[in-house]
């Protein structure tokens, strides 16, 4: 019995993955809950509201569109990373690595250049229902992102000086696809209904 | 086959997903524009949220290639609590009515 050590005497897991994955998938579920309560205060204060701002015009639109299209790219391209580490082959798992990085600052620059345009015309997280609840939920939605890039790299130079194994590629992937997942709630709940008509 | 290769497919393979999602994305900014109801708006752009995340869920996250029990274990607790939270919120609502001297 010594000789099977301890896996011999145990179950098979459930899931069959690693149980950092499984913590990263409960972590998932755990934001996603409190996204969630989020949107759904918003969508009581956005319907109850009798005079709602709705300050998104054509240009707000289009960086809107924008950001979207180039954080869904992103998750391409972590996807790439992924499977390139899984196939070690580490110089395109790289490649994808930095590209989701760029991908990622891209659009937290994008969005950052929003919220300037927003401030600029006076709309603030103290200026009202509007303000608050949209500032609060893109900005929670910004901070994963600008912690995914954080993560992004911290795990791609430590993979590639050999310290980390694709595992850890893989969880933060999952993350970062997390994080685009969010966002396509975020859109059509806080830009697309709140275009001015 | 060599590894490098195997890595090469990978965005080949999830391309159609890829357009799949960017297609959900455009046709709800067309909608924004076009249905004046915010009701009814809300409505559909959440269905085709759903219809995107299920899509991230199952392809880019990989739960489709995961063993079902995962899915099972993970999704359905999700929307138990998201709906239940629903709940709660009309709740308060009906609580702050109900209170005595409440505006």
């Amino acid at each position: 019995m010594a000789a099977h050590g301890h896996g011999a005497l145990m179950e098979e897991s459930p899931y069959a993955i690693p149980s950092r994955k499984l913590t990263m998938w409960l972590f998932i579920i755990s934001d996603a809950v409190t996204f969630g309560a989020f949107l759904f205060s918003y969508g009581y204060i956005r319907v109850s509201a009798a005079n709602w701002t709705r300050p998104f015009e054509s240009a707000s639109v289009i960086n809107v569109i924008v950001m979207t299209v180039v954080l869904i790219t992103s998750s391409l391209t972590m996807l790439g990373a992924v499977d390139a580490s899984k196939a070690g082959d580490k110089a395109k798992a790289m490649r994808f690595l930095y590209s989701t990085m760029a991908l990622g600052a891209i659009f937290a620059a994008l969005h950052l250049r929003e919220w300037f345009q927003l401030f600029g015309r006076g709309i603030t997280l103290s200026s009202g229902l509007f303000g608050q609840t949209f500032f609060t939920i893109t900005g929670l939605h910004l901070l994963h992102v600008i912690s995914g890039v954080i993560a992004l790299f911290v795990v791609a130079t430590r993979y590639s000086s050999g310290k980390l194994t694709p595992g850890y590629v893989e969880n933060t992937g999952l993350y970062w696809h997390f994080v685009d997942l969010v966002w396509m709630f975020v859109v059509p709940l806080v830009y697309l209904t709140n275009i001015a008509h | 086959m060599s590894a490098a290769s195997v890595s090469g497919n990978v965005i080949r393979r999830y391309l159609p997903v890829y357009f799949v999602l960017l297609a959900i994305f455009f046709v709800e900014v067309f909608l924004s524009f076009r249905v004046s109801s915010t009701g009814t708006l809300v409505v559909i752009l959440l269905l085709l949220a759903v219809g995107s995340a299920t899509l991230g869920l199952l392809y880019f996250m990989h739960l489709a290639e995961e063993r079902r029990n995962l899915l099972l274990t993970l999704i359905p607790v999700t929307i138990f609590v998201l709906l239940m939270m629903n709940m709660f919120w009309s709740d308060s609502v009906r609580l702050l009515h109900m209170r005595p001297g409440a505006q």
